[in-house]
């Protein structure tokens, strides 16, 4: 009894901290990162107060239908990727092994499901779910790891089956998809008790299809030279398009993010003050170590100007129609990055490597994230022979700590480092100059 | 001109001395726990070796995972530049460099100008490295040193499957209690390396002529399986546990 009343009291004291930070922030001209997102989780945690549902969903689901119908989407994998950056993964992943869970288990499932048990991390667990969405078009361990989650919490759980997409896109595939995403709007219609709201998805999908627009403009922003931004910045702004896409914030921050952006561009402003080398990264950050990883490379005058990963949020926007957003949205989600064949996934690599003008090519194959680190050393191979730039593969974990050995991935860098310098050295275009 | 080469790696220490395109000493020591340290003991010993003063040495370059903590060094490059350049002075045909140390195992692809062309490093465990082989020794009770020696008897190497270094150990101890030979054990560990080794690099995949350095290539019988599973001459010189130092020196006659 007493330990249900404190936790309402904590609850209320939430519910009233996060109504008058929104409140305040009406007045803020422009709103930092910190302050949506906190207003985003105590609306969460207190969302019994308010009578809102919860759905965890995974980053990659489907997400605008449950905005439609007013209930908050949390995502699991960013409160892991907040659970590396806060640099608790490993003790949290412990907490899973001791649990029984294999340390080769993916360690955002690992933190996450130990997070739930003990309430720890970053922001004290997060808010319980009502219902829980899982679609695997990112991987095959969301699966278990949200029937897991779905015992634990005893809520509903719906599956959204998104075949791989080896190359194209089958009508199979279509039919399959778009009859699963009608099963979902009756899962989501009978967690709530009224009726899907068709109109108001529409807006949603608009703002989402926006949301993207805006994000895939302010990543463009660096294939200016110098960038006036760097993956490391991306991984930070990513942030909301993940969280909130399909409302309306996610359209003002970006707004502003791109004028930022493009008065740097203006000013000349370069993300790395002496920009000489330009890098693209591949695969999830490794959290734990953004920081470091940044003044690394900035001590060799190398910006990471752009990355497979934050480009994932707006990659399969050519897919979807507006006009008809529900509809399109099936195959918009069926095919994004990981759920694509290798040499689908290296045409990419090599356009961005274009298109951002890039020097090399960082790899960190992740430990946990067997998707996207399977085909690396394909894609690499690719890379090396349709452009010629050197590639380097740095073994690491994006939460568990525990695999990163810095003076070894220290030297493959300095050496990497040391390579492209000598190129650009000898490079024609550096023979004329000088 | 004179120049010095510091290389620490994570078991020995090495140093050499550049005059005028020439070798003219060498040295190794243990590290210890202080790299910083074993760099000046290092450099000390190896100017006596030399018959120098500091004052004789014009530029000093450090590499290998200590090379932060030679504070006196003009410059630091990695071991895979300083390779390079070693490789390359002592044989300019070179194209791929096999370097096994204590803590890691990597290869090195080089252009025909002796610049690296790419690099594949094994560190993330100790299977196919030095410190596997002390590991074997331990367990075998056998010196090290000996090992090269005492494989060449064998007839049929025993297998040894486990990639891990751990359950490699286990495996071997249960070899002995089988009563294998020793040579075929010992012969058999040099194959794992070999397998391990030549996966990596696979990775890369090797040019001709390879060339072997780091401590390990002390070994006469890595190298021999190695060379079988490779199919291909390794070359092995008679500087390849310093190598690296080597190279080090010539990169300082560059500054
Ligand atoms: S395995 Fe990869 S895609 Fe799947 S949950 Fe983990 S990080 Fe995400």
């Amino acid at each position: 009894m007493k330990k249900q009343i404190s936790e309402i009291l904590k609850i209320i004291v939430i519910f009233l901290f996060g109504k008058f930070k929104k409140f305040t922030l009406r007045f803020k001209k422009s709103k930092s990162m910190k302050d949506i997102m906190m207003v985003y989780y105590s609306e969460a945690k207190s969302a019994r107060l308010t009578g809102k549902k919860v759905a965890w969903i995974t980053s990659g689901g489907p997400v605008e239908p449950l905005i439609a119908m007013d209930v908050i989407p949390i995502y699991p994998e960013n409160h892991g990727a907040m659970i590396g950056a806060s640099k608790m993964g490993a003790g949290l992943c412990e907490t899973a092994e001791n649990m029984g869970y294999s340390s080769d288990l993916c360690s955002y499932a690992r933190s996450d499901i130990a997070c739930a048990t003990v309430n720890g991390g970053p922001i004290g667990g997060l808010p319980k779910p009502d219902m829980l969405v899982c679609c695997n078009n990112i991987c095959g361990t969301v699966l278990k790891w949200y029937e897991i989650q779905a015992r634990y919490f005893n809520v509903p759980l719906f599956v959204l089956d998104t075949p791989f997409c080896h190359t194209g896109y089958s009508d199979e595939v279509a039919r399959y998809v778009r009859s699963q995403i009608n099963e979902y709007i009756s899962f989501i219609e009978k967690a709530c008790g009224r009726k899907f709201d068709y109109d108001r998805v529409k807006k949603v999908g608009h703002l989402s299809f926006q949301g993207q627009q805006l994000w895939q403009a302010v990543l463009d922003t660096a294939a200016n030279k110098p960038a006036p931004m760097s993956a490391f910045d991306a991984f930070y702004h990513l942030a909301l398009i993940v969280t909130l896409r399909g409302t309306p914030e996610v359209i003002d921050y970006y707004t502003a993010l791109l004028a930022k952006m493009k008065d740097r561009i203006a000013r000349g402003i370069g993300a790395v003050p002496n920009e000489k080398y330009r890098l693209l990264w591949d695969n999830i950050p490794i959290w734990h170590r953004t920081r470091w990883l940044s003044d690394k490379f900035a001590s060799h005058n190398a910006c990471l100007v752009a990355d497979t990963y934050t480009t994932a949020w707006c990659g399969s926007m050519k897919y979807i129609d507006e006009s008809n957003f529900i509809n399109s949205m099936a195959e918009a989600y069926t095919r994004i990055y990981l759920n694509i064949g290798v040499d689908e996934m290296a045409k990419m690599v090599i356009n961005m490597i274009d298109k951002y003008d890039v020097d090399g090519f960082v790899l960190h194959s992740n430990r946990s994230c067997k998707p996207y680190s399977f085909g690396q050393m394909d894609i690499q191979r690719i890379v090396e022979k349709e452009r010629g730039i050197p590639c380097l593969m740095l073994e690491a974990d994006m939460v568990d700590e525990r695999t990163f050995s810095e003076s070894q991935i220290s030297t493959r860098i300095d050496a990497f480092m040391e390579i492209i310098k000598e190129r650009k050295k000898h490079s024609p275009a550096n023979e004329t100059v000088s | 001109m004179s120049t010095a080469g510091i290389d620490i790696g994570s078991i020995t220490a090495k140093a050499a001395i550049f005059d005028n395109g020439k070798i003219i000493a060498t040295k190794v020591i243990f590290t210890g726990y202080n790299a910083e340290l074993a760099g000046q003991r290092v450099y000390d010993e190896v100017l006596s070796e030399a018959g120098l003063g500091k004052t004789a040495i014009d530029k000093i370059v450090s590499t290998g995972y200590g090379r932060n903590s030679v504070k006196f060094a003009d410059k630091s490059f990695t071991e895979i530049m300083a390779h390079a350049a070693g490789a390359h002075f002592l044989n300019p045909r070179i194209r791929s460099i096999i370097d096994i140390g204590g803590q890691d195992s990597k290869a090195i692809l080089l252009t025909d100008k002796g610049k690296v062309k790419n690099f594949v490093m094994n560190d993330k465990c100790a299977a196919g490295t030095g410190r596997f082989l002390e590991v074997m020794a331990r367990a075998l009770e056998v010196n090290l040193d000996e090992f090269g020696a005492i494989s060449q008897k064998s007839k049929s190497p025993s297998k040894i499957s486990s990639l891990c270094t751990v359950f490699a150990e286990s495996e071997v101890i249960s070899l002995i209690a089988r009563g294998e030979k020793r040579q075929d054990i010992i012969a058999g560990i040099h194959e794992s390396i070999a397998s391990r080794v030549s996966s990596m690099l696979a990775r890369i995949g090797v040019l001709k002529p390879a060339m072997i350095t780091g401590g390990v290539a002390l070994n006469s019988g890595v190298v021999r399986a190695l060379s079988k599973k490779l199919g291909m001459e390794i070359e092995v010189s008679s500087y390849a546990q310093v190598n690296g130092a080597i190279g080090a020196a010539i990169l300082a006659a560059s500054l």
